[in-house]
C-alpha cells in the first residue's frame, strides 16, 4: 500500500467517521474503517501500528491519527486525522458541559447523574480487572502494578513522579528478561 | 471568559500528558488530584459524574478533560484542557514516530513497552478504586458499580448500555 497516495482529505473523512462512531472504546471502529473499508492497513499492520500507539504517552487513536497522518500526507496529513478524529466528540463534549452546567443540579437530572456516575465508575473498575486478570502482568511484574496502584491511590503521588520512580527499575527488569 | 482560569487547567494537565502511558484511566487518579483536591475545581461525585457522562459520548476517551475543562472555565476551559492534555503528547508521538517505528522490535524498545504495561494496570486499578468512592455514594450505587463491572468482564454487552442503565435506575430514584 502507498500511503502517500491517500490525502489530507481522505485522511479528515475516516478519522471522523472513526470518531463519531467510536462508542465505548474506538478500537473496533479504527479496525473497521481502516482495515475493513478503506484497506489502508492488513489486520497484521493494524495491530501493529495499535501497539506502536500505545506504547506512547497520550490516547492510543490520537497518537495513531498523528502518527499514520504522517506517513500518509506529513505534518498536514497528522493535522487532518487528528482534527477529523477529535472535531466531532469535542462538539458533543461541550453539549454535555453546557447540559451538565445548565441542568446537573435539577432534581430528576441529580439521580440520573448518580446512575450516570455508577455505570461510568463500574466501567473503570472493570477495565482495571480486565488488565489485571491478564497473563501480561506475570507475577514478578505484579509488584511494579501494585505499587502504581498504592502510589496514586494512597500517597496520591503526582503522575510523573510514579512513572519516574518505578519505569526505570520495570524497564530494567523487562530489559534483562529480554536477553 | 476564563482565560486566566483556562491556562493554569491547561498547565496542570500538560504536567501530566507526556507520561499518560496507557491513556484515559491512567491519568484519572491524578487528574483526580489535581481537580477536586488541589484546586476544589469540582467535588469528588461531580468528577465521577462527569467521568459517567463523557464515557456515554463517542471518540477518543481522553475527552473528558474537554467536559471537566468545560465546568470549570466555559469554552476556554474546555480548549485549554485538549491541549494541555494532549498537546505536549502530540508533539512527542509526532517527532518520534519515525525513529520509533525504525527502531521497532529492538530489545531496547520491546522492553521498555513491556516495562509500562504494569504500570498502566496498576493506575487503571487505582482509577477504578477512586472513582468508586466518587461515585458510591449509596448502598445501591455500590452495588450498581459492582454489578456493571463484572457483567462487563463476563458478558459482552456494549458499555453504553450499562450507561443507560445507570441513568434509567438513577432516575428511578434506585440509585
Amino acid at each position: 500500500m502507498d500511503f502517500t497516495a491517500i490525502t489530507p482529505r481522505e485522511l479528515f473523512i475516516a478519522f471522523f467517521k472513526i470518531g463519531i462512531q467510536g462508542f465505548g472504546g474506538v478500537l473496533p471502529w479504527a479496525r473497521r474503517v481502516l482495515v475493513e473499508e478503506r484497506h489502508w492497513f492488513t489486520e497484521e499492520e493494524f495491530l501493529d501500528a495499535w501497539g506502536l500507539a500505545q506504547a506512547l504517552p497520550g490516547g492510543n487513536i490520537i497518537n495513531l491519527s498523528i502518527g499514520f497522518g504522517l506517513r500518509c500526507a506529513g505534518p498536514l496529513g497528522s493535522s487532518a486525522a487528528l482534527c477529523g478524529l477529535t472535531l466531532a466528540p469535542f462538539v458533543i463534549m461541550v453539549m454535555l458541559g453546557v447540559l451538565y452546567t445548565e441542568y446537573g443540579e435539577v432534581a430528576g437530572v441529580v439521580g440520573l447523574l448518580r446512575g450516570v456516575a455508577a455505570a461510568g465508575a463500574g466501567l473503570v473498575v472493570s477495565a482495571g480487572l480486565k488488565f489485571a486478570i491478564s497473563p501480561r502482568l506475570r507475577s514478578p511484574l505484579a509488584v511494579f502494578a501494585i505499587a502504581a496502584f498504592i502510589l496514586s491511590a494512597f500517597v496520591r503521588w503526582p503522575l510523573a513522579l510514579v512513572l519516574l520512580l518505578l519505569a526505570p527499575f520495570s524497564w530494567w527488569y523487562c530489559w534483562r528478561r529480554a536477553k | 471568559m476564563n482565560w486566566e482560569l483556562a491556562l493554569i487547567l491547561a498547565w496542570e494537565l500538560a504536567q501530566m500528558s507526556l507520561f499518560a502511558v496507557g491513556g484515559a484511566t491512567s491519568i484519572i487518579p491524578d487528574l483526580q488530584r489535581r481537580v477536586v483536591e488541589n484546586h476544589a475545581w469540582a467535588s469528588n461525585a461531580q468528577f465521577a459524574e462527569m467521568l459517567g457522562l463523557s464515557q456515554s459520548a463517542p471518540g477518543p476517551n481522553m475527552l473528558v478533560v474537554s467536559l471537566i475543562g468545560w465546568k470549570i472555565a466555559g469554552f476556554p476551559g474546555a480548549i485549554a484542557a485538549f491541549i494541555g492534555m494532549c498537546g505536549p503528547s502530540s508533539v512527542l508521538v509526532f517527532s518520534l514516530s519515525r525513529f520509533w517505528e525504525r527502531h521497532r522490535g529492538r530489545r531496547w524498545s520491546t522492553s521498555l513497552s513491556a516495562a509500562l504495561a504494569p504500570i498502566a494496570i496498576g493506575l487503571t486499578l487505582a482509577s477504578g478504586y477512586l472513582v468508586t468512592l466518587g461515585a458510591g455514594t449509596s448502598v445501591s450505587a455500590g452495588v450498581f458499580i459492582g454489578f456493571t463491572a463484572l457483567a462487563t468482564l463476563l458478558t459482552k454487552w456494549h458499555p453504553i448500555w450499562f450507561i443507560g442503565l445507570g441513568a434509567a435506575a438513577g432516575l428511578a430514584g434506585l440509585i
